[in-house]
């Protein structure tokens, strides 16, 4: 099964309007708790809601420089890579976001939750 | 100390200091330190205070710091060690034949006398230098006055772009002034600096925002009764509503001439610093020797040191044999050092430059004979240290000139800290080594402070300091070197009282604002801070960004480790009623709240509340919000008080609740309690809070600050007594409004209050001695009206989601049907 790259599928979530600005918005994708956020400068970016640490909600976190800020403990995750700017704890999950007609869209692993690990 | 058999002090020779400056405290304690029971010491100041941090007077001016943090030797230290300071003495004759001083009323005799009267402001005689508005700036009562007049004022003009011009400048700034510096010269820092150097330091003002005209010779001051404009010689003129002269300084020797003494351009004294009278010494900036007159503090400081150890006795043939001038400064944040003189430049003399335009860095030095003669750099201080040892110790320059400007990069620090030869100078005001300093920390003093306080490396013009915190840490692996510690948010390089002056200047009014024109870096924790202190500044017209905004911030509740939120509403001065309580209760029932408590703030938290609840339970509830989620007021305690307590001796319920309707919600650095208690037995623990009132006795209320029971457990101090609620209101209001634009981003007053001092403290807000208490009630109403209960954004949420579940989008199937 590995040797199967996980398809990924292009959800429709909501208007840019929606998103406000410089902040955090929580979404549930096909059944998975997703935060997206939108910078100001305008670019998007998408990960886990869910704080690998302890499951904080990532949504509700700080931007800065680029980063999620958890509002638990304030571990940080780059929103391109999902890293954690503590040495060696749990990159968070991200997902790609692509923007068509005004309509966010966010990429989700086809095989959804199941997929975790594998991917 | 020795008594006589009767009890009384042997007779000591006395000694009287005139003039309690810089120079003259400073001989006092130089002279404690080798032979306490020497002299009997007797002390003339002009000024009524004791003795302050004369370097550090631009700061008071600018705000960011207090005459009691600037304070040497305060009046208490003359008297613990049995000095008599006559303060705010001026001495009006000296008679050297009887070997008296005089002052208004006292008279006092002496077998040695020391002169140490200082300079005076030079006050070029233009027409017009009488007009109310003009000032000089010498001493602190000139800062507290240019400070009160600086309120009336848009436009001001300061005469002079030395040293002392500029800082006035920024002092002035901070005043929220369009500030123009005036200089004869072709360039700023004429003294210490070239015409290149000056001129990258006139770029680097000039964007700061401060108008620079050079080559401006000035004709007259206008105005009718106060001053209005400033005339120059070309025909151009100024509006001003007020002006600052700074045109340099004149040795302050009237009385010395007067009395005889020998004097030129000041007091003529020898390598012994005795004056032509053998009784009669002199030293500071009053006294010229070998034909030199100083204006900084480290050759004054060189000269008390010699005079002390001869007139002591301790080492009678020390003399001074006159001091090399280097010095580093800091103006307006601008690094500059300047080590002999750099107009000096003679035939066969090298000099060597090099220059950095756009980045504002120039560096130049004079050699002369192989070795550095002078030399000065701007912007950038990492070549000091290598040129200053060269200059001090005349050592040969590397063949290599560039050599010279190659010195340890400010990253370096630490690593050729480590290097240094023990005999390297560090803190230059004072004269102390590497070495001293080593020594200190290993005696245990492992914070810049107590280092000071041990060899008083740092206690000048405080520029050492980085120096001092990366030795501590070379040494003792405690400290670590933190450039962001004086700013007051790690992301913008500011310190709070520039960072603000900065923020009005240019009218900024969001944090994203603020952040693209001066922010460095991003981070949570400087967002949260700038929000804060926007807020504060501009009340309603704060622009409110609300991702500049923690969590707890943006929907008004405690943030739970489930990610649910908690609810705390007002309860003013802990006093309910049964129908709130019915109201909580059916909430309680209705959103099936997991949690509800009573807290140690008199009050009730509903805790588990999800998030899209929140507007149901506030509304439901109809309570405003308690700010238990933010660095805001929090709650009032009370105790019940004369109304039903048989001790109470006046109505604390009554006060707390009027100063919570009152104060509620208002933003702080950091969050702030305060109790209210109806007798001395303190029912609801006044004396640990950020503020605390208690009802004496004899029915007055004591108002304490700086108390807390927290991390840290400390008991409040005493501001003052006050007969009405209304002035216990408004002195609380004033306090409130004096930490608000004082206090750093997450100070506690507990940390606040120590750092200014009590006393400071009941100067300002109780006796306003500063004159700003008219301001600091203004402003504390100001942020009283602009109050919103921030629980009505339930009507209305201000961005989207604020208050809404996760939305659930796509279709269910990819939610790992497979599995
Ligand atoms: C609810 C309450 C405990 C209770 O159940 O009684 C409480 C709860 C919290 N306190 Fe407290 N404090 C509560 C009274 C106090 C008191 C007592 C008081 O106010 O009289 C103190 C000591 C007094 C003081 O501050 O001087 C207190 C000293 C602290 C401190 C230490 C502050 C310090 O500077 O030392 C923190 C940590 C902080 O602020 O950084 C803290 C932080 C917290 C936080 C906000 C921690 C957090 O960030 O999540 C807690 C929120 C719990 C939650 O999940 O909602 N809490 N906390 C009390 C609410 C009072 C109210 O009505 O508003
Ligand atoms: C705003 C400002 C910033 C400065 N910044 C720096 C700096 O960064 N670095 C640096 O090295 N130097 C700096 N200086 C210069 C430094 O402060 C002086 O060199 C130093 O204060 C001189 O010390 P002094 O004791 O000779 O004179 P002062 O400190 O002026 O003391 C003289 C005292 O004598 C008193 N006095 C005078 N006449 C009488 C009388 N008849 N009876 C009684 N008392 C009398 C005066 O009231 C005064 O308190 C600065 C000066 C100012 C004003
Ligand atoms: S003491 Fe305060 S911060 Fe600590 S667990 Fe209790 S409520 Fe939370
Ligand atoms: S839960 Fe995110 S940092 Fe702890």
């Amino acid at each position: 099964m590995s040797s199967i790259a996980p398809a990924v599928c292009f959800v429709d979530v909501c208007p840019l309007d929606n998103l406000p600005l410089g902040m955090g918005r929580a979404f549930v994708i096909g059944g998975r708790s997703v935060a997206l956020f939108h910078r100001r400068g305008g670019n998007l970016f998408a990960m886990d809601n869910a704080c690998p640490h302890k499951g904080g909600p990532l949504a509700e976190g700080m931007l800065a420089e680029g980063r999620v800020v958890c509002p638990m403990h304030a571990r940080r995750y780059d929103g391109i890579t999902g890293e954690c700017d503590q040495p060696g704890e749990c990159p968070v999950r991200v997902h790609p976001v692509a923007i068509t007609n005004g309509m966010v869209r966010v990429g989700i692993p086809g095989d959804g939750l199941a997929s975790e690990g594998a991917g | 100390m020795t008594f006589m058999a009767n009890g009384t002090l042997p007779k000591r020779p006395r000694l009287i200091i005139l003039g309690n400056g810089m120079a003259g405290a400073r001989l006092a304690e130089d002279i404690l330190v080798l032979d306490r029971e020497k002299f009997e010491i007797v002390m003339f100041g002009e000024e009524p205070h004791g003795n302050y941090n004369r370097i550090l007077l631009s700061n008071v001016l600018n705000g960011s710091q207090d005459m009691g943090e600037i304070e040497i030797n305060s009046l208490p230290w003359y008297k613990e060690n049995g000095i008599t300071l006559h303060a705010g003495k001026k001495v009006t004759r000296i008679d050297p034949a009887c070997k008296k001083v005089f002052a208004d009323g006292v008279v006092e005799s002496y077998d040695q006398l020391v002169i140490a009267t200082g300079s005076i402001p030079f006050v070029p005689p233009l027409p017009g230098t009488d007009l109310e508005g003009v000032f000089v700036f010498r001493t602190v009562d000139d800062c507290k006055n240019i400070a009160q007049y600086a309120k009336g004022c848009k436009k001001a003009v300061v005469i002079g772009g030395g040293l002392l011009g500029l800082e006035a400048a920024k002092g002035l700034m901070t005043h929220n002034l369009e500030v123009t510096v005036v200089e004869y010269n072709k360039w700023l820092m004429s003294v210490q600096l070239d015409e290149t150097g000056g001129e990258i330091l006139g770029k680097t003002v000039a964007g700061l925002g401060i108008r620079v005209r050079t080559q401006a010779s000035t004709q007259a001051l206008v105005g009718n009764g106060k001053v209005q404009s400033v005339h120059y010689k070309d025909g151009t003129e100024d509006e001003a509503d007020m002006v600052v002269i700074s045109a340099g300084i004149r040795p302050n020797i009237s009385l010395a001439k007067s009395c005889g003494l020998g004097c030129n351009r000041a007091i003529l004294v020898d390598d012994k610093l005795a004056t032509s009278d053998p009784s009669i010494f002199a030293v500071g900036e009053c006294v010229e020797h070998r034909g030199m007159v100083y204006g900084l503090v480290a050759p004054l400081w060189e000269q008390t040191k010699a005079l002390a150890a001869h007139l002591t006795g301790t080492d009678p043939d020390r003399i001074y044999a006159g001091s090399k001038l280097a010095t580093k400064l800091k103006v307006m944040g601008v690094e500059l050092a300047a080590m002999g003189m750099i107009s000096d430049v003679r035939q066969g003399d090298e000099v060597v430059q090099y220059s950095e335009p756009a980045k504002g860095i120039y560096a130049k030095a004079i050699i002369r004979d192989g070795k550095v003669s002078a030399a000065c750099l701007v912007g950038d201080l990492g070549p000091a240290e290598t040129l200053l040892g060269h200059f001090h110790k005349d050592t040969p320059v590397p063949t290599r000139r560039m050599d010279l400007f190659g010195g340890p990069l400010p990253q370096k620090l630490e690593l050729s800290l480590a290097d240094l030869p023990d005999a390297h100078p560090v803190c230059d005001c004072n004269g102390i080594s590497k070495g001293a300093i080593c020594n200190a920390i290993q005696a245990g003093h492992c914070t810049v402070a107590s280092v000071g306080k041990a060899t008083r490396a740092g206690t000048g013009c405080g520029s050492c300091k980085k120096m001092v915190k990366g030795l501590i840490e070379a040494v003792a692996g405690a400290i670590k070197v933190d450039p962001t510690e004086s700013y007051y948010v790690s992301a913008v390089p500011m310190e709070k009282a520039i960072l603000v002056a900065q923020i009005r200047k240019h009218k900024l009014k969001s944090v994203s604002a603020v952040l693209a024109q001066f922010g460095t870096s991003e981070d949570e924790k400087s967002k949260n801070g700038l929000a804060s202190l926007l807020k504060s500044m501009w009340n309603k017209e704060y622009v409110d960004e609300r991702d500049a905004r923690f969590v707890n911030d943006r929907v008004h509740a405690n943030i739970q480790k489930d990610g649910t939120f908690s609810v705390v509403p007002r309860m003013y001065g802990g006093v309910t009623t049964p129908q709130e309580l019915i109201r909580i209760g059916e909430a309680a029932i209705k959103y099936n709240i997991p949690m509800v408590k009573v807290t140690g703030g008199q009050r009730i938290d509903l805790l588990g509340v999800a998030k899209e609840d929140l507007p149901g339970v506030w509304a439901d509830i109809g309570m405003p919000s308690g700010h238990a989620y933010t660095k805001a007021f929090r709650t009032c305690k009370t105790c019940v008080g004369i109304e039903f307590c048989r001790y109470g001796t006046n109505d604390s319920t009554g006060l707390g609740i009027d100063i919570e309707k009152k104060f509620q919600g208002i933003e702080f650095p950091a969050k702030l309690k305060m109790a209210v208690s109806g007798c001395p037995r303190n029912c609801a623990e006044s004396t640990v809070k950020d503020i605390g009132i208690i009802a004496t006795e004899g029915g007055d209320w004591e108002i304490s600050v700086g108390g807390g029971a927290g991390a840290h457990v400390k008991k409040t101090e005493v501001l003052c007594r006050v007969q009405s609620k209304g002035e216990a209101l408004k002195i609380v209001g004033r306090f409130m409004q004096y930490y608000r634009e004082h206090g750093k981003y997450l100070e506690r007053t507990y940390d606040f209050v120590p750092r200014i001092g009590i006393e400071t403290l009941q100067e300002i807000i109780v006796n306003d001695s500063l004159g700003i208490a008219e301001h600091l009630d203004q402003g504390i109403e100001e942020a009283v009206k602009g109050f919103v209960d921030p629980w009505l954004e339930r009507e209305q949420p201000v961005y989207p989601g604020q208050f809404s579940e996760p939305i659930q989008v796509g279709p269910m199937y990819l939610a790992g049907t497979t599995a």
